[in-house]
This record gives C-alpha cells, sequence and structure tokens, in this order.
C-alpha cells in the first residue's frame, strides 16, 4: 500500500476528464479561469495543453451565457463540462440550470437529452464569508431533472467523474473546497486517497459505507463524512461503535443503505454543512421515519449549519459548521453514554 | 437576393398555414372558457400566446434553413415552429395536451420540441440565446456544417441572457443569427417606455457585429438581410443581430383586453396585416395568379385541418405518464 499513487480530488478529477477526453471526442470543458490557469481549485490543470484552445476555453464572467451553451450543445450531440467557480454564483444563472438544463429532457418527452456535467465548488471553513462558502447541494437537489453528486475522497471524485461524463443526463458535480487539495486553501488530509490509474466509474447514486459500526449511523456527504470519521474515532475509544455512511449522490438518493445501516444500529445522526431547514438533513431523516420507525431506538440528529449567512469572523463561522465533536457529543446522547472526562 | 418563385411559394403557404393554425386554435381554446374565462378550462388550458401578424418573420429567416439548423424559439413559438418544419400534428396534439404530441403532453404550447429538425423553445425571455450559442459552438467544436438562430422578442434584448450571449457568440464568432421581432409590446409595455434606445439592432455595436433593423414586416426584406447573415454564419464570419419591425395583432395571450394600447393601434395594425400585403403584392407584380395562390391556400388549410383533426382524435396521456422521462 506504501507504494500506492495517492492523489488530492483536484488532480483526480482532471484525469477524468482527460481520460474520457481521449476517448470521447464530444467533451469539452469550459469555464471561468478554466484554460490557462488550470481551474481555481485546480481540478482542470494540465486539460489546456493535452487538449488545446478548442475543447478547454476560458469563457467570460457570464455564466448564464455559457451555462446556457452548454445546454445547446448537450442537445446537439456534444458533452460540455462547464464549472460554476463557486456554488454561491448560482443566483446569476439558475435559470439556465433549472429551467433549462433539468427540464428539457422532460418537456420534450426525451426528444433531448442534456449529458453535460456542471462542476462547482462547495464549503467554508475558511473564512470567506456568505457569498464564497455555501454548500446549497441542498437546492439543486430539491429541484428534479438533475442528478447531483459530491466526492468525500479523491478516488470517488475520479470515479464519478468518469460515471458523470458517461451519463445521458445533466449532473451537478459539487466537490468541497476543504477537500480539494489546494495547498493555500488547507486540506482534510482523508480526501487524498489512493486512485488506480486506468479509468473506472463509482455508479451515481449509490452510497457507501465509509466505517462500519453498530451503535449509530452517521450519514453524511463530501467534508461531512470525515467530520463523522473522526467523531467514530473518538467514539470508539468509548466502546461506542459508529457506523458512517457516505452518500456520494443526493440524486438519486440511496436510501436502501441509509435504512439498512439504521436498521442494524438503531440511532441516526445526519451531519450536514448545508443549511438546517427544508434541506437534506431532514430528507435522509425522512427517509428512516416514513418506512422504519420501529428501527429507531432515539429520535433522529441533525449536526446541520444553522439558519443564519455564512459569517466572516473565523470564530462565528466556526461555531456553526459540523464539526467531530458535535456529532460525538451528540451519538453520546443518543448511546446514553456519559461524556468523557 | 429575390427568392425564386418556388420559395416565394413556400414562404405565403407557410404564412398562411401560421395564420389558419392560430385561428383554429384560438376558436378550439376559447371552447368551455365561456361565459365564464377560466384559462384551465377548455380543450386547451394554460396560457396560449399567438403570433397572428408576426408571420413574415418566420418564415424570411427559416427560408434559408435546412432541417440540420438549429432554432430555438419562444413562448410565442408556433409561426416558427412552421416555418422551420416542426410536425404539425404532434405540435397540434402537444399543445392540446395529448399523449400524440411532440412531449407526450409534458411541455404545452410553449415549451415545443422537435429534435427531427433541431427546433427547442424556452418559456422564459431571452433563455433561448445561450442555447442557441452553444448549438453553434458545437457545429464549430465539431467542424459540423449548420447555424443556429434564436428568436426573441424585443423586450428580450433587455434581458442578461441576451447580452451574454451575444457576447460569446461574437467572441467566439460563431455561427449564430439573433432574430429580433419587435412587435412593440412586452406584454402591456412599450417598446417605448422600456428600451433605453430606438433599435436593438444598434446594439450589435456593442459586440462588434453587424446589426440589421428591418422595417415594415416585409417577408421579403427579411428573407434578404437573414440570407445574408446565415450565410455569412455559415462561412465562419461570425454572428449577425437583426432587428424586424412586427406586428403584434392578437394579445399578449389569449384573454388579455388590450387597454393598454392606444386607441386606433389595432385597426392601423390590421390595415397593415401581411398575409393581404403579400398576397395583394404576389398578384401585382404579376408573380402569381389567383389561382396558384388560393391553391396555396388551400394546401394550408388541408394541413391545419388535418393536424387539429388528429389533435382532437388523440388520447391523453395516461396520467402516471407525468413520472416518467425526468431522466434520460
Amino acid at each position: 500500500m506504501e507504494n500506492e499513487r495517492k492523489l488530492t480530488i483536484a488532480r483526480a478529477m482532471a484525469e477524468a476528464m482527460a481520460q474520457e477526453m481521449r476517448i470521447d471526442p464530444s467533451v469539452f470543458v469550459m469555464g471561468e479561469d478554466i484554460a490557462e490557469l488550470g481551474g481555481v481549485f485546480g481540478n482542470t490543470r494540465g486539460l489546456l495543453e493535452e487538449f488545446g484552445k478548442e475543447r478547454v476555453r476560458d469563457t467570460p464572467i457570464s455564466e448564464t451565457g455559457f451555462i446556457g451553451a452548454a445546454v445547446g450543445a448537450a442537445q446537439d450531440g456534444m458533452k460540455p463540462v462547464v464549472e460554476l467557480m463557486f456554488v454561491d454564483f448560482f443566483g446569476v444563472c439558475f435559470d439556465a440550470i433549472y429551467n433549462l438544463m433539468a427540464k428539457n429532457t422532460y418537456f420534450s418527452g426525451g426528444n433531448f437529452n442534456v449529458p453535460m456535467v456542471l462542476m462547482t465548488s462547495t464549503g467554508g471553513g475558511y473564512s470567506d464569508a456568505g457569498q464564497h462558502s455555501q454548500c446549497l447541494y441542498g437546492s439543486f437537489a430539491h429541484l428534479p431533472g438533475m442528478k447531483v453528486v459530491s466526492p468525500s475522497n479523491a478516488y470517488d471524485a475520479k470515479g464519478l467523474m468518469t460515471a458523470a461524463l458517461r451519463d445521458p443526463n445533466p449532473v451537478i458535480y459539487m466537490f468541497h473546497k476543504g477537500l480539494q487539495g489546494m495547498g493555500w486553501l488547507g486540506t482534510e488530509a482523508g480526501a487524498i486517497t489512493h486512485v488506480p490509474d486506468e479509468s473506472y466509474e463509482v455508479e451515481i447514486g449509490k452510497a457507501a459505507i465509509a466505517r462500519e459500526g453498530r451503535d449509530v449511523t452517521i450519514v453524511s456527504i463530501a467534508q461531512g463524512v470525515h467530520h463523522g470519521l473522526k467523531a467514530a474515532d473518538a467514539l470508539a475509544q468509548q466502546g461506542i461503535s459508529a457506523e458512517v455512511v457516505d452518500l456520494r449522490s443526493l440524486v438519486p438518493l440511496d436510501r436502501e443503505t441509509v435504512r439498512a445501516s439504521v436498521a442494524k444500529t438503531g440511532r441516526l445522526i445526519v451531519v450536514d454543512e448545508d443549511y438546517h431547514s427544508y434541506g437534506v438533513s431532514g430528507e435522509i431523516i425522512a427517509t428512516v421515519t416514513e418506512s422504519n420507525m420501529a428501527d429507531l431506538k432515539a429520535p433522529p440528529r441533525r449536526i446541520a449549519y444553522p439558519d443564519v449567512p455564512i459569517p466572516f469572523a473565523r470564530v462565528m463561522e466556526q461555531h456553526c459548521l459540523p464539526n467531530a465533536d458535535k456529532i460525538a457529543a451528540a451519538a453520546r446522547e443518543l448511546c446514553g453514554a456519559p461524556v468523557p472526562a | 437576393m429575390q427568392p425564386a418563385k418556388d420559395t416565394l411559394a413556400w414562404m405565403y403557404e407557410k404564412m398562411v398555414t401560421s395564420r389558419r393554425f392560430e385561428n383554429a386554435i384560438e376558436k378550439i381554446y376559447m371552447e368551455g372558457k365561456s361565459p365564464v374565462f377560466n384559462m384551465a378550462d377548455g380543450p386547451i388550458p394554460g396560457e396560449m400566446h399567438l403570433s397572428d401578424g408576426q408571420e413574415p418573420v418566420a418564415v424570411g429567416v427559416c427560408a434559408h434553413l435546412e432541417a440540420g439548423d438549429v432554432v430555438t424559439a419562444t413562448h410565442r413559438p408556433h409561426h416558427q415552429a412552421i416555418a422551420k418544419g416542426v410536425d404539425l400534428k404532434k405540435m397540434a396534439a402537444e399543445i392540446f395536451g395529448k399523449a400524440t404530441g411532440l412531449s407526450g403532453g409534458r411541455g404545452g404550447h410553449m415549451h415545443i420540441f422537435d429534435a427531427e429538425v433541431n427546433f427547442a423553445c424556452s418559456g422564459i425571455i431571452a433563455q433561448g440565446m445561450g442555447p442557441a450559442a452553444g448549438a453553434a459552438l458545437s457545429r464549430q467544436i465539431q467542424g459540423k456544417p449548420g447555424v443556429a438562430v434564436s428568436f426573441i422578442g424585443e423586450g428580450a434584448a433587455n434581458q442578461g441572457a441576451f447580452h451574454e450571449a451575444l457576447n460569446l457568440a461574437a467572441v467566439w464568432k460563431l455561427p449564430m443569427v439573433v432574430v429580433v421581432e419587435d412587435n412593440a409590446w412586452g406584454i402591456s409595455v412599450s417598446k417605448e417606455a422600456s428600451t433605453a434606445i430606438k433599435r436593438n439592432s444598434d446594439r450589435a455595436a456593442a459586440y462588434g457585429i453587424p446589426g440589421h433593423y428591418i422595417p415594415g414586416n416585409d417577408p421579403l426584406k427579411i428573407y434578404e438581410v437573414a440570407g445574408e447573415a446565415i450565410a455569412r454564419a455559415r462561412r465562419g464570419e461570425g454572428p449577425t443581430l437583426i432587428e424586424v419591425e412586427t406586428y403584434r395583432l392578437a394579445g399578449h395571450f389569449m384573454g388579455d383586453a388590450e387597454g393598454y394600447r392606444p386607441d386606433g393601434e389595432k385597426d392601423g395594425l390590421f390595415a397593415k396585416d401581411p398575409i393581404p400585403v403579400m398576397r395583394t403584392s404576389l398578384l401585382a407584380d404579376g408573380s402569381f395568379t389567383d389561382a396558384e395562390l388560393d391553391g396555396l391556400e388551400t394546401s394550408a388549410q388541408a394541413a391545419v385541418d388535418e393536424a387539429i383533426r388528429f389533435a382532437r382524435d388523440s388520447a391523453d396521456p395516461k396520467p402516471e405518464d407525468a413520472l416518467t422521462a425526468v431522466f434520460a
């Protein structure tokens, strides 16, 4: 294992795109600063050099224009990958996303397909404040017609990107900035994992058990998975065995894996860096309570971002974000375990 | 560039087809909606935006297009769809919300999609612009022939998507033509009250591309200018912006009382109705006989009758089919 090649999520994403571009001439990439710069978050690095300006193009700062253009190109037989630099910028282009990209397959009765990937960065924790730090994946997942994925590690990042590029549907590919492996941003070490050289897919809509356990199920996605794993380590020292479910996809949602895990543990904590209300945490809890109420030994809990805009000041933002301590405390309460000295 | 006789015949027949189609839709739309008008009632529920008077734009432009060329249309798409060659029977059935419709009833009149002739719509103002630029980009990257035409209304020129897509098309020199149908009204707000400049075609200067204004709702002039723009796009010389003065002979949508129109405006517009104007002109210059034009009108009416009959006779979709086709 020592000699296994490890990659960051940024590198894994770029590798998946490059490998697919080599075999599929319809794939092209466009967005702000994705060509010369290789992406603000590094995920298109090396593509311009290999594939040239025709297939790897910097766009004007015109998200409505170029995301709308991706829809038109996809309907015309191409497979565009477009980058919305920060998901927070969806406010200037959501019509192209949810009224065109997500609806044209349905409105056309399958007459047209819209095979495209919209990749976008999510997440905070580095004092970028509330227009550059949100997750917002629940907002995308709420609206029908687009698949939504978000990897927690480089292995999944590559496989999900390859799967997204081969999917005949629009896929929102959300990468968390705290996992991206950019030196200047700080990185979760657990996101840097072994990535096979060859091309492979990770099935969209299939969750993973990131850690097996017996006593409590921690369900999350992206950065939250790492918080969950750290909480599980701490809980293990107290004899509490936590299972961590990495959703990987929100649309489609692997409800069966969640239900099966809770059926085993009887306790559920959802860790959600998106806003608390009307979002993913509520959906996961409903998934269990609608059909598996009897499995629950305690009311489900959620560790989510409170319903406030994301503040700048470090202490304020960190107060609001989910973390391993909050998860472990909730798990102890659910399991009736004492707070360790 | 004068159209050949067969092209002229095609233009006249498609204009008449479009008008007769709208006449039929207008009549059927009102079934079940009187004495109380409720948009949800009758064989054709929902909003209905008729294109009466705007036919010259559609035929003048689409006369230059092949099935492989791309058109994006608006919430008022019937004339554009007919001129582009969208299947009239399936389109009628879609407008009725029938299972045999283009989209099995999922889209309705504002969402006409026909992949056979590369025709797509958006009911959101100016949101056909980005997709048209993208289709043009697709052809450019692939080195495949074809142009993309985005039809919009004059109100759309005040939308961000208009400017973003025009800039994109210009900076990448895409094979795209933007055709603004200036019917002078954005629902109830006049162009004068909403738009800082008189002619949107002047906005082409902001993107360093040609801009043309065509007054008079004249199909031959539209044919000429659009022909040059489309040929230019096909040669790889980039996009063109065209604004056409046209007339909205109907309300914004059916049920619109049109109280915002100045007194006498509608009468003046009907006096300039482009279909009788074209008929008179084709007869006056001797290029067509009465019998020839009557024949084209008969053929147009037959196509409309067949389409309406098909739509009426078709079955409703299965309700539960609403849950299908979200994903490919």
